[in-house]
């Protein structure tokens, strides 16, 4: 693990409970600059709330959140948006009744200031790398459920974060496009730092850097790829006992 | 928001500006109409519209709230109310003139609706418009409560001999018909404006998708804030104005059906269009003012077509028209 100086995000006994359930439960988890770590575990393991608790979604019940070396646990989600996390949903959250090009005019004008022509570049190119840019002036809502996918990306990867955090991104994609999907992240992995929630292990073999596992709200492992598909805890959470 | 797709794209920045053009030309091109209209109506209809060009201004302030920033309040009465009375009472108690009293009309405004807008926006949903219902409630009693100043139900007149401003009297038709039409041109281009600057981008973007907005880095409740404060200031000066240009303030007009119409007239008219508010005013003053000629049921015959409207063409008249014809419309 990374000393405390390349740390990009990390955190200390985080926890969430709603009501009695505890979602949550004391993660620590740091990962360095530049790193595509993957978080995987099994439906209702905590991944959706605990990512939610990194982008401030989600108000954390204890624990501490550090990004770029400064405690933003209290900071509100749209302040930590522009202190360089973006954030993808889970279930496509996109404007339906606008077009591609004002979607992502919505998600990166903050940063341009008044300078339109860059700000226009930006749009551009954000919809040209995730291959969207001939239908800039379609309505969102009309696109396939795929396409909407790929806008999301297209509004996060706009906002030129330090980190990206994409909550599931390849569900409900076709396999060409999972293909391009994976080429995309890994021409991203240099320039920021990606958290990728996903269940096709194949993306994520194919992505990741190191992987976190979660289960029932705990951290069970953390390693390479390697690592993890030979770990024998892993393999119980995922497929059970009788499949061990 | 452009809308059209089939246009063809010479660079990226000339298309969302040709579309601004459009519209602000259009929308110039009716104040134009406006103008024109005073002199060749005849003297009702000309007393008529300059009535609907003041409670039009009231409904354009309803929309910035309910039609771009899609949260419905029904305690706009409120608002309306507070310019009305912040006018009002300073020139029937205090003497003022009216220069002065529009300002206070406005002041007052501004600090009703940022007070009750920072306590209101602690709810959202069903929830904002019960809240605000029943604070406006309140000012209506509180109206009624001190109706040793209001004159409460019964309201007070403003002397035609104070209605002067600026060397305008402005109890005379000519006069009052230009003051609503400034009135209204400054509330149709002050939306216009604001429709198409960033600020405005976002609020539609919190009435398309809140969540999303805020993940988007938009602080969404200073954003809403101040959506309920410009809403809310704007309703505040029709009420002072209504009050200026046809001399009466009374406790009918901070009442629940107050805080309902300007509803009713944006939804008519297409809510989240900037001409939509006037033209849904127009209609449902005419629709009454023409059924009551034939009969007592009047409200019948308004309320069998607001059903029919609202079934058939549920984006309101103007935005049918955009959906139709002017997607450029805004």
């Amino acid at each position: 693990m990374a000393d405390m100086t390349t740390l990009h995000i990390s955190t200390s006994s985080v926890s969430r409970h709603f009501g009695g359930l505890i979602a949550v439960d004391q993660v620590d988890f740091a990962v360095p600059r530049g790193e595509i770590r993957a978080i995987i575990g099994p439906n209702g393991a905590g991944k959706s709330t605990f990512v939610g608790m990194l982008c401030g979604r989600i108000a954390v019940s204890s624990g501490e959140i550090m990004f770029n070396g400064k405690d933003v646990t209290a900071l509100p989600a749209h302040k930590r948006i522009r202190q360089g996390i973006a954030y993808t949903f889970q279930i496509t959250s996109i404007y339906g009744r606008l077009s591609l090009k004002d979607n992502v005019r919505l998600a990166t004008s903050w940063r341009w200031g008044s300078d339109e022509a860059a700000l226009e570049n930006s749009i551009d190119e954000a919809l040209h790398r995730v291959g969207l840019e001939d239908r800039m002036h379609q309505m969102a809502g009309d696109l396939s459920y795929g396409h909407q996918r790929l806008l999301e990306i297209a509004m996060g990867i706009s906002q030129h974060p330090q980190l990206l955090i994409l909550d599931e991104p390849t569900q409900g994609l076709a396999d060409s496009e999972i293909a391009d999907f994976v080429t995309l992240i890994r021409e991203l992995g240099g320039d920021m730092t990606i958290l990728l929630i996903e269940h096709n292990m194949n993306v994520v073999m194919d992505t990741a850097d190191q992987i976190t596992v979660l289960n029932l709200g705990k951290v069970l492992a953390t390693g390479t790829p390697d690592e993890i598909s030979a770990n024998r805890e892993v393999q119980i959470a995922y497929l059970g006992e009788t499949h061990a | 928001m452009t809308m059209s797709e089939s246009r063809p794209v010479i660079k990226p920045a000339s298309k969302p500006l040709t579309d601004v053009k459009k519209s602000l030309y259009f929308h110039v091109g009716l104040i134009g109409v406006l103008f024109i209209l005073q002199f060749v109506l005849p003297a009702y209809h000309h007393g008529n519209l300059a009535r609907i060009m003041v409670l039009a201004s009231y409904a354009m302030g309803y929309n910035i709230l309910f039609g771009y920033t899609g949260l419905l309040s029904l305690g706009h009465a409120m608002f309306f109310a507070a310019g009305m009375y912040g006018m009002g009472l300073p020139m029937a108690h205090l003497g003022w003139t009216p220069e002065p009293a529009l300002v206070a009309g406005f002041v007052v405004g501004i600090a009703v609706s940022a007070s009750i807008g920072f306590l209101a926006l602690r709810t959202s949903g069903v929830s904002f418009m019960i809240v605000t219902l029943m604070f406006a409630q309140a000012g209506f009693l509180t109206i009624l409560y001190f109706g040793e100043w209001t004159r409460g139900d019964e309201g007070f007149v403003i002397q035609q001999a104070e209605r002067v401003m600026a060397g305008f009297d402005l109890s005379q038709p000519a006069n009052r018909y230009n003051a609503a039409l400034i009135l209204f041109s400054l509330c149709l281009i002050f939306t216009l404006k604001l429709v198409h600057s960033r600020f405005g981008r976002v609020m539609i973007a919190i009435r398309e998708n809140e969540e999303r907005t805020q993940m988007l880095g938009y602080d969404v409740h200073f954003h809403k804030w101040m959506a309920v404060i410009m809403s809310g200031t704007m309703a505040a000066l029709a009420g002072a104005a209504y009050a200026l240009l046809f001399g009466y303030a009374g406790a009918t007009f901070a009442s629940v059906q107050y805080s309902i119409f300007p509803l009713l007239w944006v939804l008519l008219g297409g809510a989240g269009t900037a001409l939509g508010p006037f033209i849904g005013t127009l209609f449902m003053f005419y629709l009454i003012d023409l059924s009551s000629s034939f009969t007592t049921a009047y409200m019948l015959i308004a309320g069998l077509a607001l059903v029919l409207l609202t079934l058939f063409l549920p984006q309101g008249l103007v935005g049918e028209l955009r959906r139709r014809m002017m997607p450029w419309l805004t």
